[in-house]
Protein backbone atom coordinates (compact mmCIF):
# COMPACT_ATOMS: atom_id res chain seq x y z
CA UNK A 1 0.00 0.00 0.00
CA UNK A 2 1.04 3.58 -0.56
CA UNK A 3 1.52 5.34 2.79
CA UNK A 4 -0.39 8.51 3.58
CA UNK A 5 1.05 11.36 1.51
CA UNK A 6 0.16 15.07 1.54
CA UNK A 7 -2.39 16.58 -0.82
CA UNK A 8 0.08 18.77 -2.76
CA UNK A 9 1.70 15.59 -4.11
CA UNK A 10 -1.35 13.33 -4.31
CA UNK A 11 -3.56 15.62 -6.38
CA UNK A 12 -1.13 16.29 -9.29
CA UNK A 13 -0.02 12.65 -9.21
CA UNK A 14 -3.62 11.48 -9.60
CA UNK A 15 -4.29 13.83 -12.50
CA UNK A 16 -1.02 12.91 -14.23
CA UNK A 17 -1.61 9.18 -13.81
CA UNK A 18 -5.11 9.38 -15.31
CA UNK A 19 -3.91 11.54 -18.22
CA UNK A 20 -0.93 9.27 -18.91
CA UNK A 21 -2.99 6.10 -18.84
CA UNK A 22 -5.62 7.52 -21.18
CA UNK A 23 -3.00 8.86 -23.62
CA UNK A 24 -1.21 5.53 -23.83
CA UNK A 25 -4.50 3.66 -24.26
CA UNK A 26 -5.64 6.02 -27.03
CA UNK A 27 -2.29 5.66 -28.80
CA UNK A 28 -2.47 1.89 -28.82
CA UNK A 29 -6.13 1.86 -29.89
CA UNK A 30 -4.93 3.90 -32.87
CA UNK A 31 -2.46 1.08 -33.55
CA UNK A 32 -5.42 -1.20 -34.24
CA UNK A 33 -7.86 1.13 -35.92
CA UNK A 34 -5.90 3.45 -38.22
CA UNK A 35 -5.63 2.31 -41.85
CA UNK A 36 -2.08 3.30 -42.83
CA UNK A 37 1.33 2.48 -41.35
CA UNK A 38 2.37 6.12 -41.15
CA UNK A 39 -0.82 7.08 -39.32
CA UNK A 40 -0.23 4.21 -36.90
CA UNK A 41 3.38 5.15 -36.10
CA UNK A 42 2.28 8.76 -35.59
CA UNK A 43 -0.40 7.93 -33.03
CA UNK A 44 1.74 5.40 -31.16
CA UNK A 45 4.90 7.48 -30.87
CA UNK A 46 3.06 10.64 -29.78
CA UNK A 47 0.86 8.86 -27.25
CA UNK A 48 3.64 6.75 -25.80
CA UNK A 49 6.13 9.57 -25.32
CA UNK A 50 3.66 11.87 -23.60
CA UNK A 51 2.17 9.04 -21.52
CA UNK A 52 5.61 7.94 -20.32
CA UNK A 53 6.43 11.54 -19.38
CA UNK A 54 3.21 11.96 -17.38
CA UNK A 55 3.52 8.65 -15.52
CA UNK A 56 7.18 9.18 -14.65
CA UNK A 57 6.54 12.69 -13.29
CA UNK A 58 3.73 11.23 -11.17
CA UNK A 59 6.07 8.49 -9.92
CA UNK A 60 8.68 11.10 -9.03
CA UNK A 61 6.09 13.09 -7.04
CA UNK A 62 4.88 10.04 -5.13
CA UNK A 63 8.42 8.80 -4.35
CA UNK A 64 9.49 12.25 -3.15
CA UNK A 65 6.44 12.56 -0.91
CA UNK A 66 6.84 9.04 0.52
CA UNK A 67 10.54 9.31 1.37
CA UNK A 68 10.27 13.04 2.29
CA UNK A 69 13.32 13.81 0.18
CA UNK A 70 13.87 14.82 -3.41
CA UNK A 71 13.88 11.62 -5.52
CA UNK A 72 14.67 12.29 -9.14
CA UNK A 73 16.13 9.06 -10.44
CA UNK A 74 13.00 8.42 -12.53
CA UNK A 75 14.33 11.31 -14.60
CA UNK A 76 16.81 8.79 -16.06
CA UNK A 77 14.04 6.72 -17.65
CA UNK A 78 12.24 9.87 -18.80
CA UNK A 79 15.31 11.24 -20.55
CA UNK A 80 16.13 7.86 -22.02
CA UNK A 81 12.65 7.31 -23.46
CA UNK A 82 12.37 10.89 -24.71
CA UNK A 83 15.73 10.58 -26.48
CA UNK A 84 15.29 7.10 -27.94
CA UNK A 85 11.62 7.02 -29.03
CA UNK A 86 12.20 9.49 -31.93
CA UNK A 87 15.27 7.53 -33.08
CA UNK A 88 13.25 4.33 -33.29
CA UNK A 89 10.39 6.13 -35.03
CA UNK A 90 12.69 7.74 -37.62
CA UNK A 91 14.48 4.49 -38.48
CA UNK A 92 11.18 2.60 -38.72
CA UNK A 93 9.65 5.25 -40.98
CA UNK A 94 12.70 5.21 -43.26
CA UNK A 95 12.51 1.42 -43.41
CA UNK A 96 8.81 1.60 -44.30
CA UNK A 97 9.47 4.17 -47.03
CA UNK A 98 12.26 2.06 -48.48
CA UNK A 99 10.23 -1.13 -48.36
CA UNK A 100 7.20 0.50 -49.98
CA UNK A 101 9.27 1.63 -52.97
CA UNK A 102 9.90 -0.94 -55.72
CA UNK A 103 13.52 -2.13 -55.82
CA UNK A 104 15.91 -0.40 -58.16
CA UNK A 105 17.36 -2.48 -60.98
CA UNK B 1 -7.04 11.55 -0.91
CA UNK B 2 -4.94 8.40 -0.62
CA UNK B 3 -7.83 6.24 -1.81
CA UNK B 4 -8.21 8.40 -4.91
CA UNK B 5 -4.49 8.06 -5.60
CA UNK B 6 -4.71 4.31 -5.16
CA UNK B 7 -7.68 4.12 -7.53
CA UNK B 8 -5.83 6.20 -10.12
CA UNK B 9 -2.81 3.88 -9.96
CA UNK B 10 -5.19 0.96 -10.56
CA UNK B 11 -6.83 2.83 -13.43
CA UNK B 12 -3.49 3.60 -15.08
CA UNK B 13 -2.41 -0.03 -14.75
CA UNK B 14 -5.68 -1.15 -16.31
CA UNK B 15 -5.10 1.25 -19.21
CA UNK B 16 -1.58 -0.10 -19.73
CA UNK B 17 -2.82 -3.69 -19.62
CA UNK B 18 -5.45 -2.92 -22.26
CA UNK B 19 -2.79 -1.18 -24.35
CA UNK B 20 -0.59 -4.30 -24.07
CA UNK B 21 -3.51 -6.45 -25.25
CA UNK B 22 -4.03 -4.11 -28.21
CA UNK B 23 -0.33 -4.25 -29.05
CA UNK B 24 -0.31 -8.05 -28.89
CA UNK B 25 -3.31 -8.22 -31.25
CA UNK B 26 -1.60 -5.75 -33.60
CA UNK B 27 1.61 -7.78 -33.47
CA UNK B 28 -0.27 -10.92 -34.51
CA UNK B 29 -2.38 -9.15 -37.12
CA UNK B 30 -0.01 -6.58 -38.64
CA UNK B 31 0.19 -6.98 -42.41
CA UNK B 32 3.84 -6.00 -42.82
CA UNK B 33 7.00 -6.51 -40.78
CA UNK B 34 7.33 -2.88 -39.73
CA UNK B 35 3.83 -3.00 -38.20
CA UNK B 36 4.95 -5.88 -36.03
CA UNK B 37 8.09 -4.02 -34.93
CA UNK B 38 5.96 -0.99 -34.04
CA UNK B 39 3.59 -3.18 -32.01
CA UNK B 40 6.60 -4.66 -30.18
CA UNK B 41 7.76 -1.14 -29.33
CA UNK B 42 4.35 -0.31 -27.85
CA UNK B 43 4.30 -3.62 -25.97
CA UNK B 44 7.60 -3.15 -24.16
CA UNK B 45 6.95 0.48 -23.25
CA UNK B 46 3.59 -0.43 -21.73
CA UNK B 47 5.14 -3.34 -19.85
CA UNK B 48 7.78 -1.00 -18.47
CA UNK B 49 5.12 1.45 -17.26
CA UNK B 50 3.09 -1.34 -15.64
CA UNK B 51 6.17 -2.53 -13.75
CA UNK B 52 6.97 1.03 -12.67
CA UNK B 53 3.47 1.43 -11.24
CA UNK B 54 3.85 -1.84 -9.34
CA UNK B 55 6.91 -0.22 -7.78
CA UNK B 56 4.83 2.84 -6.89
CA UNK B 57 2.08 0.71 -5.35
CA UNK B 58 4.41 -1.37 -3.20
CA UNK B 59 6.85 1.55 -2.55
CA UNK B 60 9.87 -0.46 -3.62
CA UNK B 61 12.80 1.00 -5.50
CA UNK B 62 13.86 -2.29 -7.04
CA UNK B 63 11.14 -2.12 -9.68
CA UNK B 64 12.66 1.11 -10.96
CA UNK B 65 15.88 -0.66 -11.93
CA UNK B 66 13.97 -3.45 -13.66
CA UNK B 67 11.99 -0.84 -15.61
CA UNK B 68 15.23 0.89 -16.59
CA UNK B 69 16.66 -2.40 -17.87
CA UNK B 70 13.47 -3.10 -19.84
CA UNK B 71 13.72 0.35 -21.44
CA UNK B 72 17.40 -0.16 -22.37
CA UNK B 73 17.07 -3.65 -23.84
CA UNK B 74 13.78 -2.85 -25.54
CA UNK B 75 15.40 0.09 -27.28
CA UNK B 76 18.30 -2.12 -28.39
CA UNK B 77 15.89 -4.75 -29.74
CA UNK B 78 13.65 -2.31 -31.56
CA UNK B 79 16.53 -0.32 -33.03
CA UNK B 80 18.28 -3.44 -34.30
CA UNK B 81 15.05 -4.80 -35.82
CA UNK B 82 14.40 -1.46 -37.53
CA UNK B 83 17.98 -1.30 -38.80
CA UNK B 84 17.56 -4.82 -40.15
CA UNK B 85 14.41 -3.78 -41.99
CA UNK B 86 16.16 -0.67 -43.27
CA UNK B 87 19.44 -2.11 -44.53
CA UNK B 88 19.09 -5.88 -44.56
CA UNK B 89 21.80 -6.37 -41.94
CA UNK B 90 22.19 -5.17 -38.37
CA UNK B 91 25.93 -4.43 -38.10
CA UNK B 92 27.65 -3.26 -41.21
CA UNK B 93 30.79 -5.18 -42.20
Amino acid sequence: MIPQIPVWAALPATVLLIIGGLLTLVGSIGLLRLPNFFMRIHSVSMGNTLGVGCVLVASMLISSAVTEALVIHELLITLFVVFTAPITAIVLMQAAIRRARPPRL
Amino acid sequence: MNDVLHASVWFAQLCFALAMVNAAIAMMRGPTAQDRVLAFDTLYINGMLTLLLFGVRWTSFMHFEVAMLIALFGFVGTASLAMFLYRGEVIEP
